[in-house]
């Protein structure tokens, strides 16, 4: 038991960082990479692109895709390595995930050759960017009772309905959108998945504010939108499997850091501040918070180096690595409403110029609810460790074997 | 990344639970409970004729000469069968003691017949209720006075390591427990398959662990390395309960369907499952620091130990819930759990005792750890 690369990933990750060396900058102890607010900047994303092309001309660019669509058929532990590598330098950041994590490799399985031709090549190197048009305002959790529509119009199809929680949608070239084209059907066995022209006429994006004041997301408008037959992803009414596809690899991509304060931030706080004119780090009361809150995160580190290592020998990793998310989510949002506390009534100041460490602490309080609700809420995780990794039952379905035009809907908004 | 037990190391957790499973079904930590006995002196024997208790002990001192992985291997699947034997008192802490502290005569002297389990040791520490650094009791002109109370499998020990002063200097002793002037009673234990004593001593004859006084941070050492070794024992515990209410309620129908079925019992059994994955993650950094004698031992024993401890008494506490009425009743077996974390938790400092040592450690600089 130890923490080191076996040789052939030591000899990997020399080369990875080689390449980074020598074309980007290392990040000074304590500096952080531009933050994902800065994300719908133009020039911003500008530059993303620019390091993406210039990662895919070296072949460092989505380095797990087979290498007939460009990557290099890297396997997950490099994928692993090659993420440490290069988070250790001053890179824009990654605004081509949804594309390269989740919807290429719904297209390599489910789509056509035009479609791989097309699109893999433009995905992979950053020219053009994809959003996921999945969620609406009455399907979250349960996705499959979708409502946006697609009717067939001969070699076109016609797109309306509304879609939510969009990342991306105001900078991106294309979207995959789940549809719904058969209400008769059963809700899973109607749904036909399309590539979208985020360009096209009758879209109409608009940004949410969330309770933190940022905008992450957009909802996004169909309004009589024409898409081209030859943009279907899988057969007519058959789109719920490459959906499947999709959400997997959203498994798999979701559960990196929040960003933000962290654990030493807090720990230097909690000595700094004081509390009845002695360090709030003496009060039993604080330590004790403290000590939970530094277990669980190291619980959640060692759990990490676990499902490495499985990915390091080979193995499938175990299904200790669906925890993640559950666990840390609402530890951020404890750990940050703590830091506030801690601060007294000064807690309560957002100001960045007037609240302590730049408001940092109030600003991840604000904005950790989206954390715990975001790729699967804190509810929904349960219930999927529970039935695939526990094996309990699922839940039972009311609306099994049922129409969908027949399936209960309450209030829709 | 190579943050897991060898290939040879599960071998042997498979083959310590299919050696268990055979022979200390829970019927016998039951047997135990229910009888005047304090352990089972059949499995005590036989897991020594398989070498566990010399697992960690050097081969030049009859031991097997394994490491601490190989150790803690093991733990996870004592504690997996609630094994009614004092293996954590002779094992994880007397005769770690002796290694940790120990002169050469004194391992020649006790090592090999720990190693064999002619003799079982364990570490009286505890004197009255309460949490204190400093023990009262006092070794001096070669004679030991205090009271020990309670010294988890006291009764059946046939030494102990004992915490005591003598002017400032703080150390371990060494005494037979069937010398003269050493009086000990059997107390009834929250877990009666782990029983407890108190112990008087009254001018015993006792000896220092080592030349001298080994000094409060050697006592430490050997408590976070007894820590990381229940911890395992702990997480095994709190494994074998999760599988049994898991088995439980998807077999037990209400409403005409599983309980198992329903979400109240889902998301528990999911939170469940998520505390003992944590534990075993800090656990496992505790076994890579202990078989490294790693900085972070502290650290990571504190870890390990809050982390498992808290699973355990979680899954006790389910195992008992979720079984609704019967879990309540002495015929089920869910108390057997109940008790043994409780016990495990009580025996070596409570969780928040844990957690404020682990403050103090990452305040005195060991801070947010190497591996942060």
């Amino acid at each position: 038991m130890d923490f080191n690369d076996t040789p052939e990933e030591e000899t990997f990750r020399a080369q990875a960082h080689a390449w980074l060396d020598a074309n980007a900058e290392r990040l000074q102890p304590g500096e952080r990479a531009a933050g994902l607010e800065s994300r719908a900047d133009p020039d911003a994303i500008k530059k993303a692109q620019a390091w993406q092309a210039k990662k895919a001309d070296a072949g460092w660019a989505c380095i797990t895709w087979p290498k007939e669509y460009g990557g290099r058929g890297a396997t997950a532990i490099q994928n692993v390595i090659w993420n440490q590598e290069e988070a250790k330098y001053k890179t824009p950041p990654n605004i081509f995930g949804i594309g390269q994590g989740m919807l290429g490799p719904t297209i390599m399985v489910h789509g056509s050759d035009e479609q791989k031709q097309r699109y893999l090549n433009p995905m992979l190197r950053g020219a053009e960017i994809w959003c996921q048009l999945f969620s609406e305002p009455a399907a979250g959790s349960d996705l499959a009772g979708l409502r946006t529509t697609a009717v067939r119009d001969g070699d076109e199809w016609t797109l309306n309905g509304q879609k939510i929680w969009t990342t991306g949608a105001q900078y991106c070239k294309w979207g995959m959108i789940v549809t719904r084209t058969d209400a008769t059907a059963e809700k899973h066995k109607g749904i036909t998945y399309f590539i979208v022209d985020m360009q096209s006429p009758g879209i109409e994006i608009r940004p949410i504010k969330q309770i933190n004041g940022m905008s992450s997301f957009n909802e996004v408008f169909f309004s009589d939108v024409r898409v081209a037959d030859r943009n279907r992803v899988g057969a007519v009414n058959d789109g719920w499997r490459g959906a499947l596809t999709t959400l997997m690899n959203e498994r798999h991509s979701i559960g990196g850091g929040a960003g933000g304060p962290d654990f030493g931030n807090l720990l230097q706080i909690a000595r700094r501040i004081e509390w009845n004119g002695r360090p709030a780090i003496e009060d039993a009361g604080v330590r004790q918070h403290l000590a939970r809150f530094y277990i669980r995160l190291k619980g959640l580190q060692y759990t990490t180096y676990r499902t490495q290592t499985a990915l390091s020998r080979g193995q499938t990793p175990g299904p200790e690595s669906s925890i993640g998310k559950l666990v840390g989510a609402p530890l951020r949002q404890e750990m940050s409403a703590f830091a506030i506390d801690l601060q007294g009534a000064a807690g309560a100041i957002a100001d960045r110029d007037a609240a302590l460490e730049e408001g940092a602490w109030q600003a991840a309080y604000l904005g950790s609810p989206g954390l715990r609700l975001a790729g699967g809420t804190d509810e929904i995780l349960r219930n999927i460790i529970a039935e695939r990794v526990l094996g309990l039952p699922p839940e039972i379905r009311a609306d099994k074997g049922m129409a969908f035009k027949d399936i209960p809907t309450g209030n829709k908004s | 990344m190579n943050f897991d037990f060898s290939d040879d190391q599960k071998l042997l957790r498979k083959t310590a639970r299919e050696f268990l499973s055979e022979h200390a079904p829970l019927t016998l930590c039951r047997a135990v409970l229910e009888s005047d006995a304090s352990y089972s002196d059949t499995l005590w024997k036989s897991t020594a004729e398989l070498g566990w208790q010399g697992t960690s002990i050097p081969e030049e001192h009859g031991g097997a000469g394994f490491g601490h992985l190989e150790m803690a291997a093991l733990a996870e699947e004592i504690g997996y069968a609630l094994t009614p034997i004092p293996f954590s008192s002779s094992v994880y802490l007397a005769t770690e003691a002796l290694l940790l502290a120990g002169t050469e005569k004194q391992k020649q002297a006790y090592l090999p017949r720990l190693a064999s389990g002619e003799l079982i040791g364990t570490f009286a520490q505890a004197e009255q209720a309460g949490e204190s650094a400093t023990p009262a009791t006092t070794l001096s002109q070669k004679a030991l006075t205090g009271n020990k109370l309670p010294v988890p499998d006291g009764d059946v020990a046939h030494f102990a390591v004992v915490s005591a002063k003598s002017g400032k200097n703080v150390g371990l002793a060494l005494v037979d427990l069937a010398a003269n002037g050493v009086a000990r009673r059997k107390i009834r234990s929250i877990d009666p398959s782990r029983s407890l004593a108190a112990i008087d001593f009254d001018g015993a004859a006792a000896q220092w662990l080592g030349d001298a006084p080994c000094g409060a941070e050697t006592i430490r050492q050997l408590i976070d390395r007894a820590a990381v070794l229940y911890a395992f024992e702990q997480l095994g515990g709190a494994t074998r309960a999760f599988e049994i209410t898991r088995e439980f309620t998807l077999g037990r129908y209400a409403f005409g369907r599983p309980v198992a079925s329903f979400q109240a019992i889902k998301h528990r059994l999911a939170d469940l499952y998520v505390e003992i994955e944590l534990a075993r993650s800090n656990s496992y950094y505790g076994a890579w620091a202990l078989a490294n004698n790693a900085p972070e031992l502290g650290v990571s024993a504190c870890g390990a130990r809050v982390s498992a401890s808290d699973a355990f008494e979680l899954a006790g506490k389910e195992i008992v819930q979720l079984h609704g009425g019967v879990g309540f009743t002495w015929e089920y077996d869910c108390h057997l759990f109940y008790r043994r974390a409780k016990w495990m938790s009580a025996i070596l400092g409570n969780p928040n005792i844990w957690r404020d040592r682990l403050i103090e450690r990452l305040q005195a600089g060991n801070d947010v750890g190497r591996r942060a």
